[in-house]
């Protein structure tokens, strides 16, 4: 578990690289400082997690990532270029549901195919709806659906169009635990399968280190990288393995919580 | 609704018209007034009209007017409130004028209409345009305002912009409350139409009741009229709800 300093670049190109960002929002007295020069770089293909206290400015971030919301100062680079708003290549799923509510499942898979030919696009939509297994409520609407069906139906919109980067801000926060582990797996499994490079917002230690390449941990407010966790273990994960438990209460460690309730 | 409840709701307002028909009635026989008409008097009234072939063309006539001063608002108002919810300059900069528009009864208009249409069709379309025009600004305005973030981030995440995006994302998340804003609009604007036909023109309920109170104190006719305006807005009201109600226009509503 070697921190703070990012590994030798050797194995794969940085895909995306936050230079300096910070962040303050206007209040009335004086700004609010939510985050303080963030410096992280993500290689192509890696999957890394963000954890951090509540309002320590994860979401700021990864909106700022997202090119949804300019920084105060720093830069995002994806592929050496800035980005300067969101783009069809990174694809954001919402930590609430951002699936279109007047659109059926179906409808919502193709949401970003408008320029594919109908015949492609059916297609297309069609293997997404599997990959996530969804198939049979392909005309079904949203609020048909569960919370987790919901979510995969993001998941799959956000698939469909082929994405190089995906963000993901706590995507299964909402869900309960035995749909959340199944989801975990699904994600997994999809970025095996796709090897998508991926950024993964979310409080859930044990989640991150379920699941990322690297854990980036935040200080609270304002937010800073206090330290990089290599999670150098191979998929599926022994959630009873020493390894993973050592790297799991380092990071409670570092967060500064008691691992004992 | 279950078959009882259903029933009730089509009974119980029966019942009431029933009672307030025999009140009318009763009224009328015991006063012994010449001048206020029966019910029987009335009926008699629609009957007349309906013999004399104006009934239905005066009802078309009104309906048209409405439909066209409504369905202009409508193509004006919704493309300006959208504009003016999702880009704050341009409300900051045209708020100020609808909100002092939006309190001028459309009677005042009445003098101003004729001077720039004339005694024509055109001015009382043009009153019945500026009564629902505003409110369709101001509702389309605040539902466009009131679509979560998160479904316009999406948006233009996957490439949508311009008019895409208004077409794929931004009317159909207004649809829900839109409607209900075109369905009060709409009642304001047949609530307005007795006053616009009052200036203009030579057909409609709204010169039907001018007219017969004008050309022979007929009071039967006045009734009818006010009574037909009456059913008429009602018959509008509940088609509008209906649309409301179509399937795929309803997400909004689905008791989420
Ligand atoms: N639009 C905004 N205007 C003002 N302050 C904001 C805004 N958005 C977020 N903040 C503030 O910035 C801080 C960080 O918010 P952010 O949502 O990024 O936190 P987070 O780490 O994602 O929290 P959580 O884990 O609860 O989702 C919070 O203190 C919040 O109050
Ligand atoms: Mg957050």
């Amino acid at each position: 578990m070697s921190a703070g300093a990012p590994k030798p670049l050797g194995r794969a190109k940085v895909k995306l690289a936050v230079h300096g960002v910070s962040m303050a929002y206007p209040a009335h007295d004086k700004p609010i400082q939510v985050l303080d020069k963030i410096d992280l770089d993500v290689r192509e293909g890696e999957f890394v997690c963000i954890v951090g206290p509540s309002g320590c400015g994860k979401s700021t971030l990864l909106n700022i990532i997202g090119g949804f919301v300019q920084g105060t100062a720093g830069e995002v680079r994806i592929d050496g270029e800035a980005v300067t708003g969101p783009d069809r290549r990174r694809i954001f799923v919402f930590q609430e549901r951002g699936v279109l509510p007047w659109l059926t499942v179906a409808e919502n898979i193709g949401f970003g195919l408008y320029d594919l030919p109908p015949a492609e696009r059916r297609a297309r939509v069609a293997n997404y709806v599997n990959l996530v297994g969804l198939r049979g409520f392909e005309d079904a609407y949203p609020q048909e659906l569960s919370g987790g069906m919901k979510q995969r139906v993001e998941v799959a919109r956000a698939l469909a169009v082929d994405p190089d980067v995906l963000y993901l801000d706590e995507p299964f926060g909402a869900l309960d635990s035995i749909t959340r582990l199944t989801m975990r797996s699904e994600l997994l499994r999809i970025w095996a399968a796709e090897k998508k490079t991926i950024l993964f917002v979310t409080h859930d230690i044990e989640e991150s280190v379920q699941l990322a390449d690297r854990v980036a941990v935040m200080s609270a407010r304002p937010g800073r990288i206090q330290k990089i966790v290599d999670v150098d273990l191979p998929h599926p994960r022994d959630l009873s393995d020493p390894r993973y438990l050592a790297i799991r209460d380092s990071i409670f460690e570092e967060i500064g919580i008691a691992h004992r309730v | 609704m279950n078959p009882s409840r259903r029933a009730e709701a089509v009974l119980l307002p029966l019942l009431v018209a029933a009672a307030l028909l025999l009140a009318w009635h009763w009224a009328v026989i015991h006063t012994h007034t010449r001048i206020f008409p029966s019910p029987e008097k009335v009926a008699r009234g629609v009957r007349e009209l309906a013999r004399r072939g104006v009934l239905f063309p005066y009802i078309g006539a009104s309906l048209f007017r409405v439909g066209s001063g409504f369905l202009l608002a409508t193509l004006l108002g919704v493309p300006l409130g959208s504009v003016m919810g999702r880009y704050r300059g341009a409300a900051t900069a045209l708020n100020p004028l609808v909100q002092v528009l939006r309190p001028i009864s459309p009677l005042a208009w009445i003098p101003l209409a004729i001077v720039f249409f004339g005694v024509t069709n055109l001015s009382t379309i043009f009153l019945i345009f500026l009564a629902s025009f505003f409110p369709i600004v101001v509702s389309t305005m605040n539902a466009v305002r009131a679509i979560p973030v998160i479904y316009l981030r999406a948006a233009q995440n996957f490439g949508f912009s311009g008019l895409a995006l208004w077409a794929r994302v931004i009317l159909p998340a207004i649809l829900p409350q839109l409607l209900t804003g075109l369905r009060l609009a709409l009642g304001v604007a047949w609530l307005v139409v007795v006053a616009a036909e009052m200036i203009a023109v030579d057909s409609g309920l709204g010169y039907l009741i001018l007219d017969a109170r004008n050309a022979g104190k007929r009071y039967d006719l006045v009734v009818a009229g006010m009574l037909l305006i009456g059913v008429i807005g009602l018959a509008l009201d509940v088609a509008m709800r209906r649309v409301e109600r179509l399937r795929w226009l309803r997400w909004g509503f689905s008791g989420r």
